[in-house]
Formats: structure tokens, sequence, C-alpha cells
């Protein structure tokens, strides 16, 4: 919701609120060069030594006035012929041309109307409401990425065009928010809907009939200061009835042109003084510096309008488009997605091609969009439902059981939960599984029972097509094809190996970084920007399926790296380690957030062995600032398979890691690496006790008796690996 | 054509003897190149004791800047029912307004001077910027403004 009315404005009133953010911008300047030129007043100047001194230098003076910047300005009559000018107030005498900026004046009427006149000023003001409504929900965007306002200033993770889109705006917002609402509030009172009118004095019915008063006998001319004054107009000098007029920031009076006396004063409303004050906000005069402040943040705006732009194209593209899309609320199907990556909307796409086609209306969306009170002609609800990490909510899917344990009643429409995973994993859709055993508590009626999709099998999809359309009395045939992202050839420039003599063989392949365009740079695409501890897919030949290996590397390094094992008869693995300086493969990144040691300082301590310190080493050799690491690292013979042996002494002397400690497992006495850990139980009981991070790399049964060790050592503490895998302490990557 | 009848008898409150017999008069009103905004202009007549007699046409719509009409705005003390019905968009530099107007007969002759209060933003308010006594010999010799009005006529 919040998304929607963020993106659509923001689409829709671009290009007007680029031009009022330029336009403003450049406006910003004038009262500061203005306030810089203005001659300098001198303290405890009067109105009417002011006065004097100009009607000593121009006999024929009419009018005084001061601009917020302190400017002072004359406007008077020379034997017929009019004459205005910038006055310096310690002689009278004019010292600049007093007719309007051309430049800020063309500025002005482009900003506030675009040259049309009222409707130009409409549809600025629309500009202005727009701003208003995408810095509010971009802020409470910002805040719930961020999760909560206090962490407002949170670093900034993702593509260059997000973390531009949200480093600008969450500073510029209040300049934003400022201005447009005190735009609101002018255009409001241009069109007379404030009452923030003037309110002069009744014009005094009695005067003295009399003229020539020196300034000096009057008695508020004497007493007002210079910097008060806004305007002083003189009498005709032709009739005696006529009278001083005299504003000031107080209020507005009339002065007898023969006693000198106040005839009549009116005092500035409070809606005269709300308007004078946001005025002031709005344009800088009268404060310069805020009005240089909020144009700074206004230039920010076309940054953030391209950026955003960019973000809204690119996660378009993440999807597959639906074409015949119904509302919800028509819908007979509710056809709804929980996916990480996106692979998973391009089943949910096909199946709701092939639903339209046997005739049903049918709804796609994401899980997290559950709103079951929408779905009036709901008679089936399907998830597609893949799985983040262990058994976590994938990024489209984020509050579902939250809104679903929330139900009093499950909706009366039968369910059909559709997992997506990897069958080599623990937790085999281990997310779809929690969403079904939820909806089977709750009494949710069954469509169908749960089934998996393993790895994408489209051979899996069409056998559950067909158990669908057999519930539903159609005939369904889902015929899918799954989209891999782009990949890219990748250069191998050098290789290293070890343990041949183990019967490991393995190589630790490094591949030059390929060339990075500015659309992938700005949207984070292909391999612009990556962590050690992300994925990459090689696409081996012969075959279709990708197989993922954990980068040593991040794209700082400049490089990309990975350890690889030659498996028996294993295609992708036995291609990958026959390759020499000069060969290439195919390949693209997956993002794996959920493991990466984050920014903060608390002590790492790395668990891997074999392959599985691919990853680790890349930690360790992008911890730049020093952060304490222990590496307990497993391998088979120091004198074979101790990967990245000759880097470890250097790393530790430049202090990218602490310590480390490795388990041999070839020998007269095996040794695994949690053999290591319980070794050394009392220090990593305390490091944790005091904040460290667990991560775990490596093979499954390694993970498992690193575990197990870990139960051990933290008993004592009264904590458990399940405590900290809650907090986000303790992260497997695991194959 | 305006018909000012209705609106001076109405907005004025004032009877002219042979208010029946009318004609009608065009002003012509032009700007000079003053290099500002369009100038907000309020023509309106006064009696030979120089009181404020009625509104013959406002040019520029937003009343909040009326003020600066300033002899207009001390006359009727701001008050944009005498405005009603005969307001239009303000003139640009260099541009004409033409009106044309059912004006009483008794208006001529008889002391009544037309006056013209003009006000630019960000440039100097002119009040008085024309006043001149509506005469039947007068009608068609154009008049210079002291400010922004290049040339003022009304013909009958």
């Amino acid at each position: 919701m919040i998304r929607a009315l963020h993106r659509w404005p923001g689409l829709l009133a671009l290009a007007l609120v680029t031009i009022l953010s330029m336009s403003g911008a450049a406006l910003s300047v004038f009262p500061a060069a203005e306030r810089l030129a203005a001659p300098q007043v001198e303290a405890g100047l009067t109105v009417a030594t002011l006065a004097d001194r100009i009607q000593a230098a121009y006999p024929g003076v009419e009018q005084i006035r001061r601009s917020p910047s302190g400017r002072i300005t004359a406007y008077w009559f020379d034997q017929g012929t009019p004459g205005a000018a910038v006055i310096n107030p310690a002689t009278g005498e004019g010292v600049a041309l007093a007719d309007p900026n051309q430049t800020l004046r063309w500025l002005t009427n482009l900003h506030r109307s675009l040259f049309l006149g009222d409707g130009g000023r409409i549809a600025m003001a629309t500009g202005a409401l727009a701003m208003l409504v995408l810095s509010l929900s971009g802020a409470a965007l910002i805040a719930r990425r961020a999760g909560g306002w206090r962490r407002w200033f949170a670093p900034l993770r993702g593509p260059l065009a997000a973390r531009l889109h949200v480093g600008i705006a969450r500073i510029a917002v209040i300049g934003l928010v400022l201005s447009s609402t005190t735009a609101l509030w002018m255009t409001a009172s241009t069109f007379d809907l404030l009452p923030d009118g003037g309110a002069a004095p009744a014009f005094p019915a009695e005067v003295s009939g009399q003229t020539g008063v020196a300034f000096d006998q009057m008695a508020l001319l004497t007493d007002t200061p210079v910097a008060e004054l806004r305007e002083l107009s003189f009498p005709y000098s032709s009739d005696a009835a006529d009278v001083f007029t005299l504003k000031t920031n107080g209020g507005t009076g009339y002065l007898d042109q023969g006693s000198g006396a106040l005839l009549a004063w009116a005092d500035l409303s409070g809606w005269e003084r709300v308007s004078e004050t946001i005025y002031m906000l709005h344009t800088g005069q009268g404060a310069a510096m805020l009005g240089l402040v909020l144009g700074l943040m206004a230039l920010g705006v076309p940054v953030i309008g391209a950026t955003g732009v960019l973000i809204w194209l690119v996660g378009r593209r993440g999807r597959p488009r639906i074409r015949g899309n119904q509302p919800a609320s028509r819908a007979e199907t509710i056809l709804l997605v929980g996916s990480e990556g996106g692979s998973t909307w391009g089943f949910a796409a096909t199946l709701h091609a092939a639903l339209s086609q046997a005739g049903q209306s049918v709804h796609v969306g994401p899980m997290s969009g559950f709103a079951p009170k929408r779905y009036a002609r709901a008679q089936r609800i399907i998830l597609l439902a893949a799985t983040y990490g262990d058994r976590a909510a994938p990024a489209s899917a984020k509050g579902f059981l939250d809104r679903l344990n929330a139900l009093e009643h499950t909706p009366d429409a039968p369910l059909a939960v559709l997992g997506f995973g990897d069958r080599s994993f623990p937790a085999y859709c281990g997310y779809a599984r929690t969403v079904a055993e939820v909806a089977a508590a709750k009494g949710w009626p069954e469509l169908m029972p749960l089934d998996m999709i393993d790895r994408q099998s489209p051979q899996d999809f069409a056998r559950w097509g067909r158990v669908l359309g057999d519930a539903l009395g159609i005939e369904l045939d889902l015929s899918h094809e799954p989209v891999l992202p782009k990949s890219q050839t990748l250069t191998l420039v050098s290789r290293r190996d070890y343990g041949a003599e183990v019967q490991a063989p393995t190589a630790i392949l490094r591949f030059a970084l390929p060339r990075v365009s500015l659309w992938q740079r700005l949207t984070g695409g292909g391999f612009a920007r990556f962590l050690a501890g992300d994925l990459i897919g090689i696409l081996p030949e012969g075959s279709a399926v990708p197989r993922l290996y954990s980068l040593a590397s991040g794209s700082r390094d400049g490089f990309i790296e990975i350890v690889v094992k030659k498996h028996v008869g294993g295609l992708c693995s036995g291609q990958l380690t026959a390759l020499e300086p000069g060969d290439t493969v195919t390949g693209f990144l997956r993002r794996n957030p959920g493991f990466r040691p984050g920014r903060s300082r608390a002590p790492l301590i790395l668990i891997g062995a074999g392959t599985g310190i691919g990853p680790l080493a890349g930690f360790i050799r992008s911890n730049r600032s020093g952060r304490p690491v222990h590496l307990f690292f497993g391998m088979r013979d120091p004198d074979s398979d101790f990967f990245y042996g000759e880097e470890f002494p250097v790393w530790k002397e430049e202090g990218r890691v602490t310590r480390l400690v490795t388990a041999v497992s070839r020998g007269a006495r095996p040794h695994y690496v949690q053999d290591a850990l319980r070794g050394e139980a009392t220090q990593v009981a305390e490091l944790i006790r005091n904040g460290a991070r667990v991560m775990v790399c490596g093979g499954r049964d390694m993970a498992a008796g690193v575990a197990d060790a870990l139960v051990e050592i933290l008993a004592p503490a009264g904590l458990t690996p399940a405590v900290l895998k809650a907090e986000g302490r303790y992260v497997e990557d695991v194959y | 054509m305006k018909s000012l009848f209705a609106t001076l008898a109405l907005t004025t409150a004032l009877t002219f003897p042979g208010l029946a017999t009318a004609r009608p008069v065009t002003l012509t009103t032009t700007l000079n190149n003053y290099g500002g905004d369009g100038a907000y202009l309020a023509l309106y007549v006064t009696d030979a004791s120089g009181a404020y007699v009625g509104s013959l046409w406002m040019a520029g719509g937003k009343s909040k800047y009326y003020e600066h009409l300033s002899d207009w705005y001390r006359a009727t003390g701001g008050d944009t029912a005498q405005v009603n019905g005969i307001t239009g968009a303000s003139v640009g530099a260099g541009r004409t307004l033409e009106i044309t107007l059912d004006l009483a007969d008794a208006l001529f002759d008889a002391g009544y001077t037309l006056h013209i209060d003009a006000a630019v933003e960000d440039m100097r308010d002119s009040p008085n910027e024309v006043a001149v006594p509506l005469t039947t010999d007068g009608a068609g010799t154009p008049v210079r403004g002291r400010r922004y009005v290049a040339s003022f006529a009304y013909d009958m």
C-alpha cells in the first residue's frame, strides 16, 4: 500500500517535481546573493533618519521599502520622471538599479506557474502535493526497511541505484517536506483560501490639515529602527488631507503630515504572521541560509527521481509480466507467490496463463499482500512458496504467517500449497511446510495436499498441474521453462591445485571480473557488486541446470574466486577443475544475503572444513578493519589440502585474522573441526557470551558435528545454538 | 459589452439624476514596457470633492494584492464587492486593455474624475497613475500615466 503510494505519484509527477526542485534550487541562491549585496545598515539607525537622508537626496521620494534581506529601495519622481534605486542607508544615495532581476523573474514564474497563469499555479501545487506524498510515503518505506525510525541512518545495502535513492532521500526529505507544505500553504493563500489578508486600519477621517512636519518630530519614526521597517509611503505633495503610511514587522499605521501624530494603527493578524513566516521558510527571503540548505536538498530530487525510476524498472523486470491479472475482489482463483529471487513468479505466470486460458478468472499477487477480506468471489486459494534459508519466509511472503495467525476464521475457499525448494537441503520446502501446517491447524479446508517442486523441475510442476486440473475438473497443461538469470562469460586467470595426494583433488580457481556496464553498476545487475559468501551459478556444458558455488572473493577484490573439489563423475566439477588459464565458463551471480559477516565489530567465529573454507577466506581477506576473527579450519593433511596456506601468515600479520586453529583428519589421531572447537571450549564460550557471531560453511555432517559440539560448549553459559540462530548470530552455509 | 448600469447602482448605492440615459464608452489603456510581471490596474471614479463614486474595472484577480492599489484600497476599504463581475486578468507589460461599458451621461462634464491605480510585483506601487476629468471634450484625447501607462483614452 505504502509502496503504491510512493511509486505512482512518483512516476506521474516526475517531470513536474523535477522542474519544481531545479527551479527552486536555482531560486534559493538569490536571497543569499541579495543579502550579501545589500548595503549594511548602521546599528541604531531609525526610520526617521533614513527617511530624512533619502528625502535630501531625492526630494520627490514617494515610497521607501525594505526587503527581508535588508535591502532598501526608494521610489521617487523627479520632474515627472519616475525613478527608483537601491539605497545606501548611510548616505541616502542610490547605489544600484532597483529594476527587477529578469532571471529571477523568469525562474519565479517557471517555479510557481510554468508561465501558465492560474492553471499553471494549480499544476505546480499538484506537483508540490505529489512531492509531499512522496516524501511521507518514502520516509515510511525507509523506516520500515531499516527496521524503525530510530535506525533512520542505518547502513545501506543493495545496488548503487537503491543506495543513492535512499541515501540522498533520507537527508533531503526534511527539506522537501518543508518546501512542499509551505508551497501548498502559499498556493492556498494566493487563491484567497486562507483568511490571511492584510487588515489596514480605517483611513483617518480627521487630519490636522497642516503639512511639512520634520521626520524627527514624528515619534513613531524616531522610535522605529530600520530593521523593523517594511514600507514608508509619503503623502501626495499637493494633498493636505493625505498622510504618511508606515508598515513595520508589527503592523500598519497612518501618520499626520502636519503634526506627526499617529492617527490610526492596526497590528498584523495572527494569520498574517503565520503566512509571512511560511513565506520566509519557503523562499529563504529573510532566512537566506535556510534557503540555501533547502535549495541544496532540492538538488537531490532529480537523482532521487532517476534512481527511483531505475529501481522500479528493475523490479518490474525481475517479475514476468502477468497479462490480464484480475483484481483480487473479482477473481475466482487467488494465486499468491512467496518468492526470493523471482523464479517462483515465473511458475505463477505459467499457472495464471493456463488457468486463464481454461476460462478461470485469476488474481496473482505476493503472499505478503494476503488480505482474505478482499477475496469476495474466491473459490480457491493457491500458494506457491519458496523457502529462504532454513525455514524462513522468502522476500515476497514477509508477514504472511503473522496475518494468517491473526485471522479469527480462515477463508472458506479451500487451500492448495505448492512448495519450491531443493531436495538436497534438510529443510526441503521448509517454509511451505510451515505454512501448510499452520493452515491445517487453523482448520483451513484443503483443496489439495501439500506438494513440492524440486529444483524448479518442469516435470514436477506439470504433474502437479494435472492433479490441480483434476481437482478443478478442467484440463490443465502446465509447460514451464524456467528462466535463468542472464549469465556472463568468465575467463580463468589462475588456478592453484591441492589435495591430489589425499584423493581429494581440489582447485582454487580465480576468474577475471567481466566487464560491467553502467546499467549493471546502477542496478546492481550481473557481477557489478558482490561479496564473499554470495553464490555463483555455473552452467556446465551439456546441462541446463546450474550448479552453485560459494564465492571466496568480493567485487572489491577485483576477481571472482571459488574453491572446487573434483567429484567422481561430477559433470560441473569435472569441467571446472579441468580449466586452464584462458579457458572460459558461463556463470551468473546469485546473492546470498543470509550468509554475511555484517558490519558489526563483534568478534567472528568462522568454522569450515574442506572447500567450505572458500567464503570464510573471503571474509578474512575483506576484513580491512581489524575485526577479531577466529577461524577453525578442518583439513585432511596440512601438506596437501591446506587451502590458502600461503596467505594465512600474511593475513595474520595484517590483522585480518586473529587466530587460526586447524584440525587434521588424516593420521594416527583423526581430529575434526568440532574436536578443535571442543579443545578451545572455554575461549569459544567466552567469545559467544561477549556477542561473537558464528558462521559455519562446509558439508552437512561437519555442520551437524559443529552444532553438537556447540551445544556442549554453550550449555554452561545457558545458551544453545538454536537461541543464537534466532538472534541471527549463528548462520550456516551447508551443502 | 459590460453594463455598468446595474453595477454602479448596486455597488455604490449612489443614484444619478438621469441615470436612464447612458452611452457606451470604450476605455483603452496601453502599458509601456516596464520589464516586470503583469500589472494590476484599478479603474474607478471620484466626484468633484474627491470622494469615491464607483469602480469601472479591476485588472487582476487576486484580492490579496489589492492593497498595493493603495488609493483604491483606501477609498473602498479593499471591499471586493466593489469589483464583483467587473474583474479581469492583470495586464502584461506593453499590452493594451480595452473595455467598453455603458456609462451614465450624468458622469460627464460634472466634475467627475477617472483614476487608475497600478501596481506590479516587486516594483513600485503607483496609486493615481492616471487621473483624467470626464468631459465630452476630453474624449479621444490620450494621456500618459506616471509610471506604467503609456497612454489612456476614453472614446464615446
